[in-house]
């Protein structure tokens, strides 16, 4: 049995034994690190990690360093969840044949992967892994463009966002599709535990991530991940631009256990506009002319469309 | 024991599938993450069987995509035990990326790959397209010729890859349908003596070590890259042939049966031969011996290791001859064949002056007859007689209309 691990403060939180070095490449304020650091430090058990190609893969490995103290692999770009699959079947092959190593360890799997290798290139596999059933945790670490490769859309971006791939210019807004709701997606695969979350609230974040934890299953989190470089704010204001995705309910955070019952895990108590989540950030610059005011009433309206469905999920416990 | 053991006969009638099923069987492997595709699909059915019957304790998961199969082998792998899968053609070609990162990774898991054509058009035929697609991929490549060496190979493929002088992944290849599903007899181990060969598997740099964390698939740029592929290749061409010759010799001393990387067959005194590889070996052997019997000193080398490749050895083999033909089946699309210009490579700075053409065949599974082989020894005849290539340096055999000639 895992003992889960008690966690009085933040600053406890913040200086218990870290297995993620702060001696990494991404960027200063990148959200990644926090996230990774926060998922990592809610546990005492071993870890076994997996990352997808992207921000996070090529800031933390590169030969001959590792900012990793816990196993850890990479192979590609779409498959960081059928590796980490692969060894939780081992594992699990390796107990039933008495060839453990340390038996009496109680290890978690888990994968981390960007926005595009999630929604995009690696939505099969991870469609694979919750649905066989594996063992896991799959964490998206959603930022909303390929940020890697220069800031490219993927499905995740957000409609309105200028992005490398389909940015504003004289005759266009930018990204002109809705961002893909995973989460639902995910929940309907029958899986024990989807969560959202936020490194701003690390109080929720723990306690998505130790239940998590101790779920048999899969299990997936999808954790809003401000990217400053691509989103286009001042390093210092990651926490800031968090607490205005959670606050303005564009990120609501929320779980749904078994692919049903539907919890809001965090109410704001003043709800910020939509139109300030906005304002604060480059990339959603140009929403601000005159002839693309209309998009930000519509993107308020989405908002609150959403949050009263959850409401309502919530409510009806189905 | 949570597992059966499984009462063999001596020789059972087995295709290549099932020879390679019971091989994956009796070696024990902890994990097989798989993806059905013809005519490799019956591995995978007899292996899914096995386990439903209580003959093995590894964990089977059969994921949704080839590309899956390979990514899951990868992490189960790294994660410390023994790991096989198989594919054919469509499923080669999805999973490639993932191969080179598997040798990259050095991580030795065995592929049984049942050699089928390429799409477009769309053909579930034996060929050797995808064997040829991945030859620079970084796996030891195995071709069987027949059920029996699919079996024998496949327990071989294990001890060599898992070696940890070598630690590199290795494909058994056999002929999709000439091999997968023509059943003949294979001479068998029992269980106990067939995974005492094999051995117990060794991990190395696991995952699944707490004490020694490790960490897998590194980033590597203009620094490291050239440093970490050219170890790799290295041991391809210093360590692997000595250690497969190693394991050869040990099978050789438990069942008798002798392998080669270069596997010769009346070569001693043999004017004009045949190189090639896959079931095509046994017809072209059995040819050879007819045209003896009429007067044409022919002989065969079949390629038993595709990589490394055995460059040495094919001069030897070929040491003497005076016409040789490179039977290569699958299309070059724009070259001479793979086999007609390792040949050539092989021979260039010996003594041996043969002359040497290329045939294209059997593309997606058509048949090469006895009767095109016998065509082909005395075409050979005659370009020894007149000391020089009589025909154009490639040509197709069995193909429909007007005869294709290049070169």
């Amino acid at each position: 049995m895992s003992e889960v691990k008690n966690i009085k403060n933040l600053k406890e939180f913040s200086t218990s034994a870290d297995r993620f070095e702060g001696a990494n490449l991404l960027c200063p304020g990148c959200a990644h690190s926090i996230i990774v650091r926060e998922v990592l430090n809610a546990t005492n058990d071993d870890l076994v990690l997996a990352a997808s190609t992207g921000c996070l893969e090529v800031c933390t490995a590169v030969y001959p360093y590792t900012s990793w103290d816990a196993s850890w692999i990479h192979i590609g770009f779409e498959n960081s969840s059928t590796a980490i699959a692969g060894a939780e079947t081992m594992h699990k092959a390796l107990k039933k044949k008495g060839r453990l190593k340390q038996p009496d360890r109680n290890p978690k799997f888990i994968s981390f992967a960007g926005d595009g290798a999630s929604y995009d290139i690696g939505f099969q596999w991870i469609s694979g892994c919750m649905e066989r059933g594996h063992n896991m945790m799959h964490i998206v670490l959603d930022n909303e463009v390929y940020a890697n490769t220069g800031g490219q859309r993927s499905s995740s971006t957000p409609i309105g966002s200028s992005a490398t791939t389909a940015p504003a210019g004289k005759i266009s807004y930018g990204e002109k599709r809705n961002k893909k709701d995973m989460m639902a997606i995910m929940a309907a695969h029958g899986i024990p535990y989807a969560a959202q979350v936020s490194p701003n609230k690390w109080k929720d974040m723990v306690k998505k991530i130790q239940h998590g934890m101790a779920v048999e299953g899969p299990v997936f989190i999808n954790a809003v991940s401000p990217c400053t470089t691509e989103w286009k704010f001042d390093p210092k204001d990651t926490m800031n631009i968090a607490d205005l995705a959670t606050d303005s309910l564009v990120f609501p955070l929320y779980e749904i256990i078994d692919g049903r019952e539907l919890n809001i895990t965090y109410r704001p108590k003043n709800v910020v506009p939509v139109e300030e989540y906005l304002a604060a950030q480059g990339r959603f610059k140009h929403l601000f002319k005159d002839e693309y005011k209309y998009l930000i009433k519509e993107w308020q309206d989405r908002v609150d469309e959403k949050w009263a469905y959850l409401q309502r999920r919530e409510e009806a416990r189905i | 024991m949570a597992f059966d053991k499984m009462e063999l006969r001596e020789v059972e009638v087995w295709d290549g599938n099932y020879a390679a099923a019971h091989a994956m069987r009796q070696a024990q492997i902890d994990v097989v993450a798989a993806y059905p595709i013809t005519p490799s699909t019956p591995i995978v059915e007899s292996y899914a069987q096995f386990l439903a019957d209580g003959y093995i304790e590894g964990e089977f998961v059969m994921v949704e995509s080839e590309h899956a199969a390979m990514s899951g082998c990868i992490g189960a792998a790294a994660a410390g035990g023994r790991v096989a899968t198989a594919t054919s053609s469509q499923g080669l070609a999805l999973m490639s990326e993932t191969l080179y990162q598997a040798s990259g990774m050095r991580l030795p898991i065995v592929l049984n790959l049942v050699n089928r054509a390429l799409a477009s058009p769309l053909n579930v035929n034996g060929d050797h397209s995808d064997m040829y697609m991945i030859r620079d991929s970084g796996w030891i490549q195995f071709d069987a010729f027949c059920p029996q060496e699919t079996y024998d190979l496949n327990l071989m493929a294990f001890k060599v890859a898992e070696d940890h002088d070598i630690r590199l992944p290795a494909i058994v290849n056999q002929d999709g349908f000439m091999t997968s599903h023509t059943a003949q007899g294979v001479h068998t181990l029992n269980d106990d003596v067939a995974y005492g060969f094999v051995g117990e598997y060794k991990p190395m740099n696991d995952m699944l070590d707490f004490e020694h964390p490790v960490t897998h698939g590194v980033q590597t740029e203009e620094d490291w890259h050239f440093e970490h592929k050219a170890r790799q290749h290295s041991d391809l061409m210093t360590k692997v042939m000595p250690k497969i010759q190693e394991v050869f010799a040990d099978f050789e001393k438990l069942t008798g049966r002798k392998y080669n990387p270069v596997e010769k067959y009346d070569m001693d005194d043999a004017d004009v031969c045949v190189v090639c590889m896959g079931s095509s070996v046994e017809t072209a052997r059995e040819v050879a011996t007819e045209m003896r019997t009429k007067g044409i000193k022919a002989g065969v080398v079949g390629l038993r290791v595709v990589r490394p490749l055995p460059f040495f050895e094919i001069a030897e083999a070929l040491k003497g001859v005076k016409a040789i033909a490179a039977l290569d089946r699958s299309s070059p699309n724009g070259a001479a064949g793979m086999l007609f210009n390792e040949i050539a490579g092989a021979l260039f700075n010996t003594d041996t002056k043969a002359l040497l053409s290329g045939y294209v065949y059997g593309l997606g599974g058509r048949d090469l007859t006895k009767a095109h082989l016998v065509a082909l020894y005395n075409e050979l005849q005659a370009n020894a007689d007149a000391g020089k290539v009589t025909t154009q340096l490639q040509q197709f055999i069995g193909v429909r209309g007007p005869k294709l000639a290049f070169l």
